[in-house]
């Protein structure tokens, strides 16, 4: 696989806060890598040293094989970027802003109509493409911003909240326009949104204070998860939380209400089968029973600030989104 | 050079884009008017020529020049645009000239709508040409002095209003470094060297050597310099600043 963005040792210094703090890693062309973390953690600071705005404190960055400090200019032309608030000249409108982008790239006349054709239609500018972009909405905004940063076709895409402020069915567009173009290009995405990780990146870091805490494919950070193979069981049964406490391999069970109780495992134990062996065996009448894969926000919660928090009363199923 | 003139299209474009450039220019003749017709006494003088004309432009400039330096990269820091520029396959330098180039180019539209005044002599006298051309050329010269200057205190903020405020203050010491008012603070303690250079710093002293039609490679290549030094002022100071 050919690694399109090298990361090693960057930091990053703003007086005494030191806003990404020897940070390493690498995306291959195919990959989606997600930024996790809480605000301020150092995602976007990390984002501007890539590609080139910020001059990091200390480490190197190379872009499609060019450093980005010693090569800047071949390192830039590889990279489509949106950054964070998608800014534009606010008095120009998205067509001439988007002329301005692809001359700017050094894009011909006939490529460039050509570049600007499409990402206009991926990204659905064609209604607003004549109005100044400073009356235009928020979403569309960024809309603009997505499309100069794909009009160039670029092996290398860094793209800072891309779906922030965009309706569920743009959110839902732009994540496809990712995933289609993931197959030939190094994208790197910061969210806030942790559905989005399992949508569309292959592989994401959680970064907390300027430094990577956890690394991992969605799976892999989902199953870092104290809920990650516990059952969700509902039954109506005396004495039920009593005999699914004294089963191997579980640690702790928390009554929902309602007859539902969370089982956890102890570490890295699969107690599926003993759950619902118990269950046929003592010819319980379950009414729901529900493997967790985990639960991509307690990881975060947990990485982020430290907390441990699977609480001794857990809310009803389907009020934890809150 | 291709990605230079980019820029430059774009930002002299952008001028005409808001209502900025119609009001600058409206202004601009209005007061060159004023200042020609009423102070300078052009009638009166009985002459054809384009002196009172001319000698206002110093103190013109002095306000009507930062006004359009100011927003060169205190606007693009403040909307956060200057992110997208500087990730561009541009470089610092292509930005940085592009950018002067137009509000230069911008300043020599301005004033070339002036062009009546000239008409205007022609057409009552006799006036000397080469005079009124080395004149425009000296007020050209002048204008980018006083933007370049402009450009390079505009990435020191993100307020337009500081850095008009500033640039009008450099401008006016650079302006009158030839005058006593700059000169006196300098006599009483720096030796005769020091003061020749700060008053051969003036704007004014060389922009009136090149109004008398007297066309010096040096008041030249003073201007150029002049130029060249903030220019490569404002390119140190936006790779410093364009982060904070
Ligand atoms: N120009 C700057 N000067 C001083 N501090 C800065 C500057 N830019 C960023 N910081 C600080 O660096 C830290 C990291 O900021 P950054 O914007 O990278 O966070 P982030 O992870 O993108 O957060 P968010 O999720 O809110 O976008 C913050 O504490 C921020 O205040
Ligand atoms: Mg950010």
């Amino acid at each position: 696989m050919e690694r399109m963005i090298e990361v090693e040792g960057l930091a990053r210094h703003f007086g005494p806060l030191v806003a990404v703090d020897d940070v390493s890693f690498s995306v291959s062309r195919g990959e989606v890598l997600g930024f996790l973390g809480p605000n301020g953690a150092g995602k976007s600071t990390t984002m501007k040293m890539i590609t080139g705005f910020l001059a990091p404190t200390r480490g190197r960055v190379a872009v499609a094989g060019n450093d980005i400090a010693r090569k800047a200019l071949a390192a830039k032309a590889a990279i489509g970027y949106l950054p964070e608030g998608a800014p534009a000249y606010g008095d120009m409108t998205p067509a001439s802003f988007l002329a301005f982008a692809a001359r700017a790239r050094g894009l011909g006349r006939a490529a460039a109509r050509a570049g600007i054709e499409r990402a206009v239609e991926q990204v659905e500018l064609q209604a607003v493409l004549e109005q100044p972009i400073e009356t235009l909405s928020k979403g569309y905004k960024r809309r603009v911003g997505l499309a100069q940063a794909i009009l160039h076709d670029p092996p290398v895409l860094i793209l800072d909240e891309p779906t922030d402020g965009l309706d569920p069915n743009q959110k839902h567009q732009v994540r496809n326009l990712i995933l289609g173009m993931a197959r030939d290009k190094a994208i790197i995405i910061s969210t806030h949104i942790l559905e989005e990780v399992g949508a569309v990146c292959s592989r994401a870091l959680i970064i907390a204070q300027g430094r990577i805490v956890a690394d991992g494919t969605p799976r892999e950070l989902e199953a870092m998860s104290r809920y990650h193979n516990a059952v969700q069981i509902r039954v109506a049964a005396e004495g039920a939380e009593a005999a699914l406490a004294g089963l191997p391999g579980v640690e702790r069970v928390v009554a929902l209400g309602e007859g539902a109780y969370q089982v956890f495992p102890t570490a890295g134990a699969s107690i599926t089968e003993a759950v619902a062996g118990h269950a046929r065996a003592q010819g319980w009448e379950v009414e729901q029973l529900v493997v967790e894969a985990g639960r991509l926000d307690e990881v975060f919660r947990r990485m982020t600030t430290g907390e441990q928090d699977v609480p001794e009363s857990l809310p009803a199923p389907g009020e934890e989104a809150a | 050079m291709s990605r230079m003139l980019t820029v430059f299209r774009r930002e002299l474009a952008s001028y005409f884009n808001t209502p900025l450039a119609y009001v600058f220019i409206i202004i601009f003749l209005f007061l060159t008017g004023i200042f020609t017709f009423y102070l300078g006494n052009f009638f009166g003088r009985g002459q054809a020529d384009l002196k009172p004309f001319f000698s206002f432009h110093p103190w013109l400039y002095l306000f009507l020049v930062p006004a359009i330096a100011m927003r060169l990269w205190a606007e693009e820091r403040k909307s956060g645009s200057i992110e997208l520029l500087l990730t561009l396959p541009i470089s610092l330098a292509d930005a940085v000239l592009g950018k002067f180039l137009a509000a230069w180019a911008f300043t020599a539209i301005a004033l070339a709508c002036t062009f009546p005044m000239w008409l205007t002599v022609a057409y009552l006298g006799d006036p000397d040409h080469g005079v009124i051309v080395a004149g425009y050329l000296g007020s050209l010269l002048m204008a980018g002095g006083y933007l370049a200057i402009g450009s390079a205190v505009s990435s020191l903020s993100k307020n337009q209003v500081i850095a008009f405020v500033i640039t009008v203050v450099v401008c006016f010491l650079f302006t009158v470094s030839g005058a006593p008012i700059v000169l006196d603070a300098f006599t009483a303690w720096a030796p005769q060297r020091v003061v020749d250079i700060v008053a051969s710093l003036s704007f004014l002293t060389h922009f009136e050597a090149i109004t008398n039609g007297v066309l010096d490679l040096r008041d030249i290549f003073y201007f150029v310099s002049m130029i060249g030094f903030w220019l490569f002022a404002n390119l140190v100071l936006v790779d410093a600043r364009k982060a904070a």
